[in-house]
Formats: structure tokens, C-alpha cells, sequence
């Protein structure tokens, strides 16, 4: 196996250690708020009851930072590996 | 790289001016409907305006080159596409639905919220930077590709026609809503003018011009949006930021609630609607005699009221009672159902807008949690497959900036997502407050006026003069519309909030429209049909295949189908258990081959479909027939697990895919040139 085929499956499986945290990340924040949100109702944070904010604001903003964070953590791979493209 | 930045730099000084150029544009429409312009000509020049702007971007960017038709040449940066790829997602159910979906149902609402935004944490990260390296034209190329021939992309073609064609024909139907409503044109024929609408930017310019049409759609679609809002949250709290500020509005709305829903007046409201669903229940069982006795009562009375000499207002009232009663036994069951279900609500206070899983008892509330989480997983995995936004990964330079740009889609989407329960609940607050328990005799003027179109309707079933708010009924789809007005804004806003929804609605059934005219031209006719088709045809073919999708579209938006959002669901769920599954093991798992993919995506299809069929009463099933009480808009919970597994085990009893495939499969996953495919 060549030098260069190590180093494509290095990236890999990096991309792949990267993708499923950020995953589980998601499903977490998708799934156990709603599932517990009469639990998490009964507390406030800055006015709101907590599992209505969870759903209404505090998701999206997880969301938004799962999708930055990859895009710059993939980008730091690319360099590391030395994968980009040339365009 | 250097023509590529200078180009992105290009591009935001034209639309910094763009949207500099259209704020002056409202505020001179502010100045002049305070020198007398009337709302008939503020909604025109607003309609007229912006579609005149959308047809130029649309004829500027007019092209006969294929990659420039389809994917708009691969140069649009991450941040224009990100905003376009917004407009795109952001439909016309988003703008002028969503409000109002959480103002009647608060918290289960917002499973819609949580669902129309996470599913882009899968298209960032499992989907978007592979589909842009593998760099070809359609989502049924990737299927066609990756799982060899032409059966995985002629179920892909199937899949993404069906899902994008029930999509547009709501797009299309909101056009004539919004076009009826404020310019005062029949809805048939608003639905016309919205088919022109849409046809001068992608019929001329494909892609690009779809591309930076959405562009700017979306800038004023966002400004109509949190203009409104961010006025009404000046007004209530002093603070012009909803986003931040409606915690606390939500509080004082839960205090008020408890306040009006032990009131006395509303009590006996309810007892009086629930006397009304019993008799019409009664009615019903007693069919087709009581039919016939009804109509003998109304001749009474219009006969009575002739020889009486009442005045001609109550003769007509009557006429009109008359002619309106169902003429079969059959109608008058289906319409005294409604006005039962109808009574039957109004009979029981609204839940608490933020209290989750208002559900009677442990078990009810179970079922709400489950349909909860079913529906944000649906909506989620829906998003992350539906194709006309999958496709727009494919625009960017490169793979970097695909992933980049899934972010800017994300943030300029959050703007609205974000903003929607503010203004569910500021509206209800206004409501609440203001509004119910004032004198019907001096309610505000905009109540009498929306009650002509029939969406607000106010009944003084009590005969006390005072307005309960089980007496008050807002059509759904009317609460943002209504924001201005309840704000006392003047109508410049009102038009430009319609301004916003047609903005929204356009550019989806744009996107859609391409996506079905491309899967027609070029995955069937182009890939399958005649491969040697010279790129003057494929052109040719693909136009007129994209005037057929329209015209049909239209024509059948214009038979006002009244099961619209039920379909948005639908078309969720077919996307995700046909497309999710074969295009994500397709990337990640090498192993997944052709009969896998085939048989998966037929198979989560079906669940889906058959589950729907068992459920819906549409088809004539019955939510007795459902498992685990998922409501059949979340059909897709089903047929996404069962495509996966069906995938897997397939695959595991057959041969392994050729070589060439894994080494597309290796080519995909990484970002730079070398894999050895093609």
C-alpha cells in the first residue's frame, strides 16, 4: 500500500470520527428535549420555560454550531492530509 | 481562485445596492400612501415591482449553456448560495403558515421548527461536500452512478417528480392566495400570473438565473418578515429585538390564559357551542329526514320573512341559507361534520400555549410526545432529501465551499425560523389583550374587513355584545397576514408582507420546477432515451418539459385541492424513505450495491405509501388502523428504518459492486482531484 492510500484512509477515518460525534451531537439535541419537555418545562431560562426554548431557539442554535464546526474542522483535515481541491 | 473572489466581490456590491435600492423603494411607498395612495395601488405596485425586477434578473442571466442551465456554472460562492438555497427551502407554508400553525398549537408546533432546520446538520455532514465532488447534474445521476443503470434512477426520477410536483402545486396555490387577497384578482387567474412569475426567471436562465433570482427573493422576503414583528415588539415591550424578548411576552400570555380560561362568559361560550355539536350530531344520525326537514324550515322562514315585509338584507340572508343547505344527503353529512368537529373545539379551551403534551391523561400524552419526535425526524430526514435542495450543493466551486455554504443556508434560514414563534406568540398576546372580551360593536376596522374573505370570523353566540374568545376564529394562514393590522401599521406593510409571500412562494416552485423538468429531460431523456441528443436539443427538451410541469402544476393548484398541507407532508416523507437511505449508504458504506438500493428505496416508499393509505382518511383509512398513534403526515418514521435495513440485507445476499463503483465511492470522499473516476 502506498504512502498516498495511507494517507486517504487516515482522512477517512478522521471525516468518520468527526461526522459520527457531530451526529450523536444532533440526535441529542433533536430528540431529547422533545422527549423530555414537560420535565424541562418546569424550569425557566431567560424567561422562557425550558423545553419551549429548547425547540424554539436552542436547537437551531446548536444546529447552526454542528454545521460550523464541521465545516472548519473538515477544513483543518484538508489541510493536514493535504486534500484539498485546486480550484 | 483570484476571478472566483473578485467575482463574490462583485456580486455583494450588487446586491448591497439591491437591497439599499429596495428599502428606498418602500419607504417612498410609506411617503406616498401618506399623501393619499390607496391600498388597491400600493398592493399592485408592490406585485408588479417585484416581479418586474425577478423577470430581468431572470432575462440578464439568460443562457444556452448546459452547465450554466443546470447547475448555473458551478461559480456561485457559499454565502449567495447559502441565501438562495433559503429562498429555495423557505416555501410559501414557511412564510405565511408557520405563525400561524404555532399560534393555534404552541409547543407541538414546534416540532416544525426543529424539523425544517436540523435536517441541514445531515445535509452538512453526510451529504452536501460528497454529492458537490461527485460533481454531475441531478440527484438521479448519483443514484444512476453509484448504483449502476438506469433502475435505481428511474425509481429516483419517479420519486423526486411525485415529492416535487405535490410540492409546487402548493407553491403555486399560495401564489393565487396571496395574489387574490391583495390585488383583488380572481384566485384562478392570480394563480396565472404567478405561473408568469415563475417562468420568466427559469425558463430563460435555468439555473443561474434561478440562482440569482433566489438571491434576491430572498432579501425581501427577510425584511418582510421581521419588519412586522420587530414594530409589534416595539410596541409591546420596548425592546425591537422578538427574537430576544418574547420569553417574557410568553409569561405574561400564560397569566392571561389562566385568566380568560376560568372566566365565566367563556364557560358558558362552551356550553353553548358544545349544545351545538350534539344537535348537529343528532342531525346527522336522523339523514336523510332531517335534510328534508331543514329545507322545509328554511322555505318557511324566506316565505314568512316575504309576507312580513322584513327588510331585503334579512330576505336575502335567508335566500342565501336556503340555496346554500347541501343537496344530498351525502354533502349534508360531510358539512354538518365539519360544523360539529367545529363546535366540538370551540367547545373547550385552546391548550396553554407553552405547556408540552397538554394531553388529558399519561397515555394521550405519550402519543403526543411520540408524534412530536416522529414529525421533527420526518421533516428532518425530509429536508436532507429532497432533491431540489440537494441540487443546489451542486452550483458551488468546490467541495470546501459546499460545506461552508450549508452553514450560510442554515444561518440565513434561522432568521425566520428563529423569528416564527415570536410572532405566534405576540399575535396571541395582541389577541388575548386586546381583543377578546372588547365590544363587538367597536371592534378595530380590520376585523370587518378580513371577515368578508371569510378567514376571520366573529359569532356572538351568547348574544351579550362582548367578544369571548371561543366567538372569534382567525383562519390559520391569515395570522400573519393580519400582524400589520393588528399592529395598526399602515398598509405599506401589509403590502409588503404579501410582497414577501409571493417572494417565498415563487422562488420554491422555481427550484421545484427545475428539479421535475430536469429529472424529465435529463435523467430519462437525455441518460436513457437518446444519450447522442446534441446539448441544443437537451435544451430544447428540457424547456418544454419545464412549460408542460407549470401549466400542469397550475392548472391543477387552480382546482384549490383542499388537502394542501397534508401533501407538504406527504411530500416529506416520500423524499425521505425513497432518497435518504440509497444516497447515504451510498457514501458511506461501499458494501451497498445496486439491488440493495433498488429494493430499499421501493421498499421504504411503500411502507410509507401503504402506511399513509391505511391511515389517512383521504384514502378512505382510519387512524384505528395506525401503529403506535403516529398521525400519517409522519409516515416517513416508518419507511426510513425499513429502507436501511432492506438496503443492508440486500446487499449482504448479493454480489458486491464492481470495482469502478468503489472507486467512485472513493472518489466521493475525498475533497481533491484523484479516485480514479472518470
Amino acid at each position: 500500500m502506498s504512502d498516498i492510500d495511507t494517507r486517504r484512509q487516515a482522512y477517512w477515518r478522521a471525516t468518520l470520527r468527526l461526522t459520527s460525534a457531530l451526529l450523536l451531537l444532533w440526535a441529542a439535541v433533536s430528540f431529547l428535549p422533545g422527549w423530555f419537555a414537560g420535565e424541562l418545562n418546569t424550569v425557566e431560562f431567560l424567561g422562557w420555560p425550558l423545553g419551549f426554548y429548547m425547540a424554539a431557539q436552542g436547537a437551531l442554535l446548536v444546529f447552526l454550531a454542528i454545521v460550523w464546526i464541521y465545516a472548519h474542522c473538515m477544513d483543518r483535515l484538508d489541510r493536514r492530509f493535504g486534500v484539498r481541491d485546486n480550484h | 481562485m483570484s476571478s472566483l473572489a473578485a467575482f463574490s466581490r462583485r456580486l455583494r456590491r450588487y446586491y448591497l445596492l439591491y437591497s439599499l435600492g429596495f428599502v428606498a423603494f418602500v419607504s417612498l411607498l410609506a411617503v406616498a400612501e401618506r399623501f393619499g395612495l390607496t391600498p388597491h395601488w400600493i398592493g399592485q405596485i408592490f406585485l408588479f415591482a417585484t416581479i418586474a425586477i425577478y423577470a430581468s434578473i431572470g432575462v440578464m442571466s439568460r443562457t444556452s449553456d448546459v452547465s450554466e442551465y443546470y447547475v448555473a456554472g458551478r461559480r456561485v460562492p457559499a454565502m449567495f448560495n447559502g441565501m438562495a438555497t433559503a429562498a429555495d427551502w423557505m416555501s410559501a407554508a414557511s412564510f405565511i403558515g408557520l405563525a400561524g400553525t404555532l399560534y393555534y398549537s404552541g409547543f407541538e408546533g414546534l416540532a416544525f421548527v426543529v424539523g425544517w432546520t436540523g435536517g441541514y446538520v445531515l445535509v452538512a455532514i453526510l451529504l452536501a461536500p460528497y454529492l458537490r465532488k461527485f460533481g454531475q447534474f441531478t440527484i438521479p445521476d448519483f443514484l444512476g452512478a453509484r448504483y449502476e443503470g438506469h433502475f435505481a434512477r428511474v425509481v429516483g426520477v419517479f420519486a423526486g417528480v411525485l415529492a416535487s410536483f405535490v410540492y409546487v402545486v402548493a407553491q403555486i396555490y399560495g401564489v393565487g392566495l396571496i395574489t387574490s387577497r391583495f390585488i383583488g384578482i380572481e384566485f384562478e387567474i392570480g394563480v396565472f400570473v404567478g405561473l408568469a412569475g415563475v417562468l420568466v426567471c427559469s425558463f430563460l436562465g435555468g439555473m443561474k438565473a434561478v440562482t440569482w433570482t433566489q438571491v434576491a427573493q430572498y432579501v425581501i422576503l427577510i425584511v418582510a418578515y421581521l419588519v412586522p414583528v420587530t414594530i409589534l415588539s416595539y410596541k409591546v415591550t420596548g425592546v425591537p429585538v422578538p427574537q430576544a424578548v418574547y420569553g417574557r411576552v410568553l409569561q405574561d400570555l400564560g397569566v392571561k390564559e389562566l385568566e380568560l380560561f376560568s372566566e365565566p362568559r367563556e364557560n358558558a361560550v362552551h356550553a353553548q357551542y358544545r349544545a351545538r355539536a350534539e344537535e348537529y350530531a343528532r342531525k346527522i344520525v336522523d339523514l336523510p329526514e332531517s335534510l328534508a326537514a331543514e329545507r322545509v324550515v328554511q322555505i318557511q322562514r324566506v316565505n314568512e320573512l316575504r309576507t312580513s315585509g322584513a327588510s331585503a338584507r334579512e330576505i336575502a340572508a335567508a335566500e342565501r341559507a336556503l340555496r346554500d343547505l347541501p343537496r344530498t344527503p351525502d354533502e349534508a353529512r360531510l358539512k354538518w361534520e365539519r360544523v360539529r368537529q367545529e363546535s366540538l373545539a370551540r367547545s373547550v379551551n385552546p391548550a396553554a400555549h407553552a405547556e408540552a403534551f397538554p394531553g388529558a391523561d399519561a397515555q394521550s400524552k405519550a402519543s403526543e410526545r411520540n408524534n412530536f419526535i416522529a414529525l421533527s425526524f420526518v421533516l428532518m430526514v425530509g429536508t436532507a432529501a429532497l432533491p431540489h435542495i440537494l441540487t443546489r450543493y451542486y452550483t458551488t466551486p468546490t467541495v470546501r465551499e459546499a460545506r461552508h455554504s450549508v452553514f450560510w443556508s442554515l444561518f440565513f434560514i434561522s432568521l425566520l425560523y428563529l423569528t416564527a414563534p415570536a410572532y405566534a406568540v405576540f399575535a396571541k398576546w395582541e389577541v388575548y389583550s386586546n381583543l377578546v372580551g372588547s365590544s363587538i360593536a367597536t371592534l378595530p376596522h380590520w376585523v370587518a374587513s378580513w371577515a368578508r374573505t371569510g378567514l376571520v370570523r366573529v359569532e356572538d353566540i351568547n348574544g351579550d355584545g362582548i367578544l369571548q374568545l371561543a366567538e372569534l376564529s382567525i383562519n390559520s394562514d391569515a395570522i400573519l397576514l393580519l400582524v400589520p393590522e393588528i399592529a395598526g401599521l399602515p398598509y405599506v406593510v401589509s403590502g409588503l408582507v404579501a410582497a414577501g409571500g409571493l417572494a417565498a412562494a415563487l422562488s420554491t416552485a422555481d427550484g421545484l420546477l427545475l428539479t421535475i423538468s430536469h429529472a424529465l429531460s435529463h435523467d430519462l431523456y437525455y441518460q436513457m432515451v437518446n444519450p447522442n441528443a446534441s446539448t441544443q436539443r437537451r435544451l430544447v427538451i428540457t424547456k418544454s418539459q419545464l412549460l408542460v410541469v407549470a401549466v400542469v402544476a397550475a392548472w391543477v393548484a387552480s382546482m384549490r385541492p383542499d388537502s394542501i398541507l397534508f401533501m407538504v407532508g406527504l411530500a416529506f416523507s416520500i423524499a425521505a424513505s425513497a432518497f435518504f437511505p440509497a444516497l447515504v449508504l451510498g457514501i458511506f458504506w461501499k458494501r451497498a450495491n445496486k439491488w440493495g438500493a433498488v429494493a430499499g428505496m421501493v421498499a421504504g416508499l411503500g411502507v410509507t405509501l401503504f402506511y399513509i393509505a391505511r391511515t389517512h382518511t383521504f384514502f378512505g383509512g382510519s387512524m384505528e388502523a395506525a401503529w403506535f398513534d403516529i398521525n400519517p403526515i409522519s409516515c416517513g418514521v416508518f419507511g426510513v428504518p425499513v429502507g436501511f435495513i432492506v438496503i443492508a440485507v440486500v446487499s449482504l445476499l448479493t454480489p458486491p459492486p464492481s470495482a469502478e463503483v468503489q472507486a467512485l465511492v472513493d472518489f466521493v470522499r475525498l475533497p481533491d482531484g484523484e479516485g480514479g473516476y472518470r
